[in-house]
């Protein structure tokens, strides 16, 4: 049956299109499988590499409450866990809330301006600077130009500078996703900008905003170079003090100012030794860090689902 | 000279039928005797309003009474959203926008086009075409004006939020769940929580921009039933689409067209007897 022009085409040519295009859809569908399933099956082999070589440290107790040491099996990564804790502590305390207020001024106070699209455009292009370069101004700038030395604090400030413009473009984005609709509802009850920041737009952003924060952190969390460049130690058989003390305040900031290294170096460090033992360990450590790693964006995913369920 | 100056004063004689911009304002005797009794709430005055170059209101003139409810019609596009959005500064919110002209308030006798548009909104609520409640909960929903007035003390919000929920037809839907998120009503439910939303804080003037276009035949009853029983105390103006919804529920209506109002006054006058072509031909479907 052939279908004259104008007239909606017949039965068996209506089911041909939704054949076509249920066929299509399949296409579409399985090549979209096999290139997940090839980044999925890399990283699976990475991972299982890894664990199978770290194994017999990955087992024992005593690599994780163990410092590092000349003889590799007696070697731990207490010291360097510890360290990029703390540092992570640091980068999460200050990236958060500068990325987040720095996010939400570009979006909802800046007046668009040959200013504020350098600006914007500086902040994506941040996103693409190599890490070493930012390991290289905060040498010039937190280490000898402000004195804080090869410290945590350092190290914290420099990887929440690297993850600065991931947290940005993330706080944009998720506050640009809030419909207009959402905004006008407040503006029309008279809040004022600042009340529809803080009261709706905020509260509605924020699986997006924890989603980007949480990724960053698990760039952070991986990074050697930066931390390399502005003399992190390599071989740390102490902890810094207690951030608690039991004497009053209480809290100390001594932390900040002691020197460290972080899982990354530890790791880096093991594999260049030349004994195979050693190999074990920073298998090992790979091991720990992947897991933290992927721990962290389970997280994210996590939280992202809750808010947004609570939001419904 | 001397209507405009009775428009002013709290307390006219009668409406004013004199053409201003060529605008037809219709009353009938009875009307007039009624509108005697009242007070204006606004007055628009030769309001012009250009979307960046695009003028989308031309020199529109046209008193807004108190606890009455005024209803604009019109074809699409002609401007109807615009003026509404005009009396609480909505337009303000993007960049681009310029009025000429006044929108004078009572009964401070003020012109809000150069008041602080966060005081404007302050005083003037609006409803939305399509139900817009925040992703939180029915009762905080109905308290955020009140919030955000600063209003936080439990046994007030409490008791505003009950009221409100009355006063718009939904208390008893939802007073059994009051904490649950407001995305779990139906789509004519929410718009009458944001209504509830818009009268918490006791607005002067509520805005509805075709506040049930989404909704379904008993939905929409609804809420224009509610609307009928708010008119002893709010002063609503209802932008609509649907003819028979301005004559069931509007005690006012302005027709517009292209950016102009045409034709203002009675509802049931300009209905029954509209005294320009244009509006005659919209009302009986020749066109629009
Ligand atoms: N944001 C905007 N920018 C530029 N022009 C606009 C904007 N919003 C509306 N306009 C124009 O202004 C005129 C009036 O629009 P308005 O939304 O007030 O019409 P309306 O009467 O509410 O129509 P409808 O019944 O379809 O809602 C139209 O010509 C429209 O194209
Ligand atoms: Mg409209």
């Amino acid at each position: 049956m052939a279908s004259s022009p104008g007239k909606q085409p017949a039965q068996p040519e209506l089911e041909s299109i939704v054949r076509g295009n249920r066929r299509s859809d399949l296409v579409m569908a399985g090549i979209g499988m096999i290139v997940l399933l090839v980044a999925m099956a890399l990283l699976a082999a990475v991972f299982i590499d890894l664990a199978v070589k770290g194994w017999p440290r990955l087992i024992n107790p005593d690599f994780y409450i163990n410092f590092p040491s000349r003889h590799p099996e007696q070697a731990g990564i207490l010291s360097a866990a510890v360290g990029t804790t703390l540092v992570m502590l640091v980068t999460a305390l200050v990236a958060i809330p500068l990325g987040v207020a720095a996010g939400v001024y570009l979006e909802e106070y800046a007046a668009r301006s040959w200013i504020t699209d350098v600006i914007e455009i500086n902040v994506s292009n941040l996103a693409g600077v190599p890490s070493i370069i930012y390991g290289l101004l905060a040498l010039g700038l937190f280490v000898h130009a402000f004195g804080l030395g090869e410290t945590i604090l350092t190290a914290g400030l420099v990887l929440a500078l690297l993850i600065l413009p991931v947290i940005i473009v993330a706080t944009r984005e998720a506050i640009r996703s809030i419909p207009l609709e959402l905004r006008e509802a407040a503006y029309g009850l008279g809040a004022d900008k600042w009340q529809t920041v803080r009261l709706y737009v905020l509260p509605a952003a924020r699986p997006g905003i924890l989603t980007g924060a949480i990724v960053g952190l698990a760039r952070a969390i991986g990074e050697a170079a930066p931390v390399i460049t502005i003399g992190a130690l390599t071989f740390i058989a102490f902890l810094p003090p207690p951030p608690v003390q039991a004497q009053p305040p209480f809290i100390n900031f001594e932390w900040l100012s002691s020197p460290f290294t972080v899982m990354p170096i530890q790791l880096f460090n093991w594999v260049s030794r030349p004994q195979a033992e050693f190999h074990i360990n920073a298998a090992a450590t790979g091991v720990v860090l992947m897991v933290m790693t992927l721990g962290m964006n389970g997280l994210a995913i996590y939280i992202r689902y809750r808010l947004r369920r609570d939001a419904r | 000279m001397q209507t405009l100056n009775a428009m002013h004063s709290k307390k006219p004689d009668k409406i004013p039928m004199k053409n201003i911009n060529e605008t037809v304002y219709v009353t009938s005797g009875a009307d007039a005797a009624a509108a005697a009794s009242n007070t204006l709430r606004a007055d628009v005055k030769s309001l012009s309003f250009w979307y960046g170059e695009n003028r989308a209101l031309s020199s529109v003139s046209m008193p807004v009474w108190d606890r009455k409810i005024t209803a604009l019609i019109g074809p699409s596009g002609c401007g109807k959203s615009t003026l509404l959005r005009s009396f609480n500064r909505m337009h303000d919110l993007y960049p681009g926008n310029r009025y000429d002209g006044e929108i004078r308030l009572y009964p401070e006798d003020r012109n809000l086009i150069e008041m602080d548009p966060g005081l404007v909104r302050l005083r003037v609520g609006m409803v939305f075409q399509k139900p817009n409640p925040f992703p939180k909960s029915i009762f905080e929903n109905v308290a955020a004006g009140l919030r955000v007035r600063g209003i936080h003390r439990r046994a007030v919000l409490d008791e505003r939020v009950e009221k409100s929920l009355k006063d718009a037809a939904l208390w008893n839907e939802v007073k059994d769940r009051m904490h649950d998120s407001a995305y779990s009503l139906s789509g004519g439910q929410q718009q009458r929580l944001c209504i509830a939303r818009a009268l918490a804080p006791q607005p002067d003037l509520l805005l509805l921009d075709e506040p049930t276009s989404a909704l379904d035949p008993i939905a929409t009853a609804k809420i224009e039933d509610l609307l009928t029983g708010l008119r002893q105390s709010v002063t609503v103006i209802i932008v609509t689409h649907n003819m028979q919804q301005a004559a069931r529920i509007s005690d006012l209506t302005g027709y517009m067209h292209m950016g102009e109002l045409i034709e203002y006054g009675d509802t049931g006058e300009l209905f029954t007897n509209p005294r320009e072509k244009r509006t005659s031909d919209y009302i009986t479907g020749r066109f629009g």
